[in-house]
């Protein structure tokens, strides 16, 4: 594991957040063990890895208020806040991400950062063409009813699946 | 003010802290415990901080640019720009959209800019349903209430009052009680609502000139929602939201959860590219799955000017728009930490910045209500992310503001007494206490009449109407003898050729008039430690019109000050002060109102008392003759507000560590006299409220039985007041003649 992954799952346990890490081969169990009933997603773009068949890939309105889980991908783990970078996509990743209970984020280790800065010096180029993401750091929250509560208009749960590719899966 | 204006404006003031303080306390305390942790945890805080302020000076320096070169991306990208130069064109503008897109109903999340719209109003007259969807907003729709504060809108209402709101409106099937319950019928109710809805309206964080970016920062996710479920996008922004590039958002995203609510970082930091690829979510389509939909999606981006162009050309109010809108400087002020927005903002902004928010979108007056709430502690400053000196901001719209009243009629009752350089018609009692210095000097040569005078029923209760000094407040006592006349009838007692350094202490006017006392000590503690002491007729530091807005009388008292020491400054002598607030002056203001060269000879030639101490024990110097702890009580010990400010207290407690006493130091932020600030018919309730939350800590079981020690005459006072227990300074502590004070 690298070093930045470390530190991301430090921050994440800090923010109660869960993190897998899994290798390709284990990707699809490491998933059932966290998603719940029914589950929707959006295409993973990675290549070692793409959602499992239990997974409604084909998300609509209906199945967005259905649905317990949510998955998606995320282009960065941010190590110092334990942030994932979600990008919106024309398939609804960022509904998906939002509306269920649960968000599971799928982040590579490679695309692992050390920081804040790194991560945005990365989003410049994306966002200069047209793309939206989101930063998120830990579930939806509110204070405003006079104690803290997760869940606000957003999800609930998030846990984070850190996914081994290269060198350190043949391990 | 009348006296009749300050009973109504202590009655209001008074409500507030029994309606809305208590919960505004707990929740401004915890966001501001949550901040000194949260940047602590920041290697390079100070230089995050700089760099985010270097970003916003050089934006608002190219503004016009930007503005430019942000409207050619955002149509470039699909969306348009509309550049409005008040509200009512703004809001004609959405109207507009609103008519086009055939809306029934819009959903907005959170923007301080669209409350200083009112598009609300705007929309709603058209028949337009508008729906707040962050919960604190929506709380404040249901219950037709106004945002006491920039980032938590709600603060002032408590869980009770909220289950009560909701039961009331809604008539739920099950009792609503618990915050998890009542955010999750929120949550229901406002989701229903979101779907079906026409036109999303979100406001902006930044805007970033390169991508046509808006970023929403935001823990709920309403705003996400807001943005991406209907069709339609309107976003709001004063043209102050602009920065050149995406890169430089970095020092932001890492500051403002940290300087606002104390959290490292909001849930979501949306960066939006409107208009954005995300399909829409029809409720009419439900089966309809996203990827296959083909939206149009529509975007329009209203840049608001409504002043701001105006701020941009006013070299005071210019580092108004550097603001992030973070909300620190409310959370770290004494007075809004009381009373929150309701009684400390204006039409639309709360807290420390809103006076320059408030004079520059909606003019002066509506800055005149609220603006004498900040006592110019300067707790804010180091708050702020972007460096800005919000206290001077106030003190330059109080001296506006004081220069339009004129109605001139006690100028010839007045001038006497009050040889300052402001226009006639100012306020009787920011007059009286902004020649605090004339008053004192009149006072020590009367006494002990004046005491007697000031003493006396009848007299107190003229003062009480006519210059509005609460009967409650007890008076200082002015020394016949002043602690120049003492010190010059007693000579040096060390000689030249014996003085390992020379030094002058500055009679400031409380401690020459009143606290002679701890002007004594002084001189005692520094020969103890073969310092020779000069104290030489200097003037008031100009503190006390500085703090009535009284610009040009404390211009002129600078000038004088700088000239009287010029001198000792040349012949390599320290200047070394006692009363924080004026050393404050020197170190601080005096940028203001001094020439440059001036004003950092004396600042860098001029020392707190107790720093003065440390820095002679750290070069060596003997401690021997001073009072040490011996078996004497522990110490009580709370700083200046301002001392604080700039760092100087850690000296005090590093002296009085060195001579063995064991201290507890206070960590509310000011003990809430402000100077005049306590004496004031209108702010009596409000100053006491503040000073008992450091009354509080020192009733503690740990502090109780401590001596208490102050540094600032303020500060003794109130805790004088409040306790019932004298307050000395510390350098009467170390002080070789020291007694304790009998329990
Ligand atoms: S003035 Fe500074 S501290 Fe206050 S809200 Fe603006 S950025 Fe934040």
């Amino acid at each position: 594991m690298g070093v930045h992954a470390e530190r991301f799952d430090a921050t994440l346990a800090d923010l109660d957040v869960p993190v897998t890490h899994t290798d390709p081969t284990g990707f699809n169990r490491t998933l059932e063990t966290i998603a719940r009933d029914p589950a929707i997603g959006t295409a993973l773009p990675f290549e070692s890895v793409s959602l499992p068949d239990w997974v409604d890939d084909e998300a609509t309105p209906a199945t967005l208020q259905s649905a317990s889980t949510g998955i998606t991908a995320a282009s960065i783990g941010i190590a110092d806040y334990g942030s994932v970078v979600l990008p919106a996509t024309p398939s609804g990743a960022e509904q998906v991400s939002l509306f269920s209970d649960l968000h599971v984020a799928v982040v590579r280790a490679d695309d692992i950062v050390p920081d804040m800065r790194t991560a945005i010096d990365r989003l410049g180029p994306r966002l200069r063409d047209g793309g939206s993401v989101i930063v998120a750091t830990g579930p939806s929250a509110t204070a405003d009813m006079g104690a803290l509560v997760r869940g606000a208009h957003g999800p609930r749960d998030v846990h984070v699946v850190v996914v081994e590719t290269g060198d350190e899966a043949d391990e | 003010m009348s006296s009749v204006d300050r009973a109504a404006k202590a009655d209001r003031i008074r409500h507030l802290l029994e309606t809305e303080g208590d919960a505004v306390e707990a929740n401004t305390l915890g966001f501001n415990r949550g901040r000194y942790e949260s940047v602590a945890d920041l290697e390079d805080y100070e230089t995050l901080k700089e760099e985010a302020r270097t970003i916003k000076e050089n934006a608002i320096e190219r503004l016009p640019e930007l503005v430019d070169e942000l409207t050619a991306t955002v149509e470039e990208n699909g969306g348009s720009v509309y550049l409005a130069d008040d509200a009512a064109d703004a809001n004609r503008y959405i109207r507009d959209v609103a008519n086009e897109a055939e809306a029934d109903r819009v959903v907005k999340s959170k923007s301080m800019t669209s409350e200083e719209l009112e598009v609300n109003d705007a929309l709603e007259r058209e028949g337009v349903d508008v729906v707040e969807t962050d919960l604190g907003e929506w709380v404040l729709q249901v219950a037709d209430d106004a945002p006491s504060h920039i980032v938590a809108p709600a603060i002032h209402k408590s869980r009770e009052e909220i289950a009560r709101l909701f039961t009331d409106q809604f008539e739920p099937d099950v009792p609503l009680e618990t915050a998890e319950e009542l955010t999750m019928f929120a949550r229901e109710r406002l989701g229903d609502l979101i779907e079906g809805a026409d036109i999303g309206m979100t406001g902006a964080n930044f805007i970033t000139a390169d991508s046509g970016s808006i970023v929403l920062v935001t823990s709920e996710g309403n705003a996400r929602k807001t943005a991406v479920v209907p069709d339609t996008h309107v976003a709001v922004a004063g043209i102050e939201k602009i920065v050149p590039s995406v890169e430089d958002l970095a020092p932001f995203v890492e500051l403002i959860g940290r300087s606002g609510t104390g959290q490292d970082i909001t849930s979501y930091v949306s960066l939006l590219t409107p208009p954005v690829e995300s399909p829409v979510v029809d409720v009419e389509e439900p089966d309809v799955a996203f990827a296959d939909r083909d939206d149009r999606r529509d975007f329009h981006l209203v840049l608001i000017d409504n002043g701001r162009t105006a701020m941009r050309e006013d070299d005071q109010l210019r580092e108004t728009l550097y603001c992030i809108r973070c909300s620190a400087c409310a959370n770290s002020c004494a007075n809004f930490q009381s009373v929150g927005g309701h009684a400390f903002g204006g039409e639309t902004y709360t807290g420390g910045i809103a006076t320059g928010w408030e004079a520059g979108v909606h003019g002066t007056d509506s800055a005149a209500d609220f603006n004498d709430l900040c006592t110019g502690c300067t707790r804010c400053v180091n708050a702020c992310p972007v460096g800005i000196d919000i206290p001077w901001i106030n003190t330059v719209v109080r001296d506006r503001l004081n220069r339009e009243g004129d109605d001139g009629r006690f100028e010839f009752v007045y001038d006497e007494l009050v040889p300052d350089e402001e226009p006639g018609g100012l306020d009787l009692q920011k007059r009286l206490f902004g020649n605090y210095g004339t008053l004192a000097r009149v006072g020590s040569a009367t006494a002990p009449v004046s005491n007697w005078l000031a003493g006396l029923a009848p007299v107190r209760a003229l003062m009480e109407r006519v210059v509005g000094i609460d009967e409650r407040r007890e008076l200082p006592t002015f020394q016949r003898e002043t602690l120049r006349e003492w010190y010059d009838a007693r000579g040096p007692r060390i000689d030249t050729a014996d003085a390992d350094r020379e030094v002058v202490l500055y009679p400031d006017t409380y401690t020459n008039y009143v606290d002679t006392d701890r002007g004594k000590a002084a001189v005692r503690v520094l020969e103890t430690l073969g310092v020779r002491v000069r104290v030489p007729a200097v003037g008031e530091s100009g503190r006390a019109p500085f703090s009535q807005g009284m610009v040009a009388t404390a211009n002129r008292q600078a000038s004088r000050v700088y000239a009287a020491l010029a001198e000792d400054v040349d012949a390599g002598r320290d200047v070394v002060v006692i009363e924080p607030s004026d050393l404050a002056m020197f170190r601080r203001e005096y940028e203001k109102l001094l020439p440059e060269r001036s004003f950092e000879r004396l600042r860098d030639n001029s020392y707190d008392i107790c720093e003065y101490v440390y820095g002679v024990l750290e070069n060596g110097g003997d401690p021997g003759g001073l009072r040490t702890a011996g078996d004497g009580p522990g110490i009580a010990y709370h700083a200046h507000c301002q001392q604080r400010t700039l760092g100087l207290d850690r000296y005090t407690t590093a002296v009085l560590d060195y001579l063995g006493y064991d201290v507890v130091e206070s960590d509310v932020e000011c003990c809430g006299m402000a100077g005049s600030f306590g004496y004031k018919r209108e702010y009596y309730e409000l100053s006491t409220d503040v000073g008992d939350r450091l009354a509080d800590q020192f009733a503690e079981p740990d502090a109780r039985d401590r001596l208490v020690v102050a540094s600032g005459t303020s500060c003794e006072e109130q805790l004088g007041d409040l306790l019932d227990r004298d307050a000395v300074h510390p350098i009467e502590v170390i002080d070789p003649r020291f007694r304790w004070p009998d329990p």
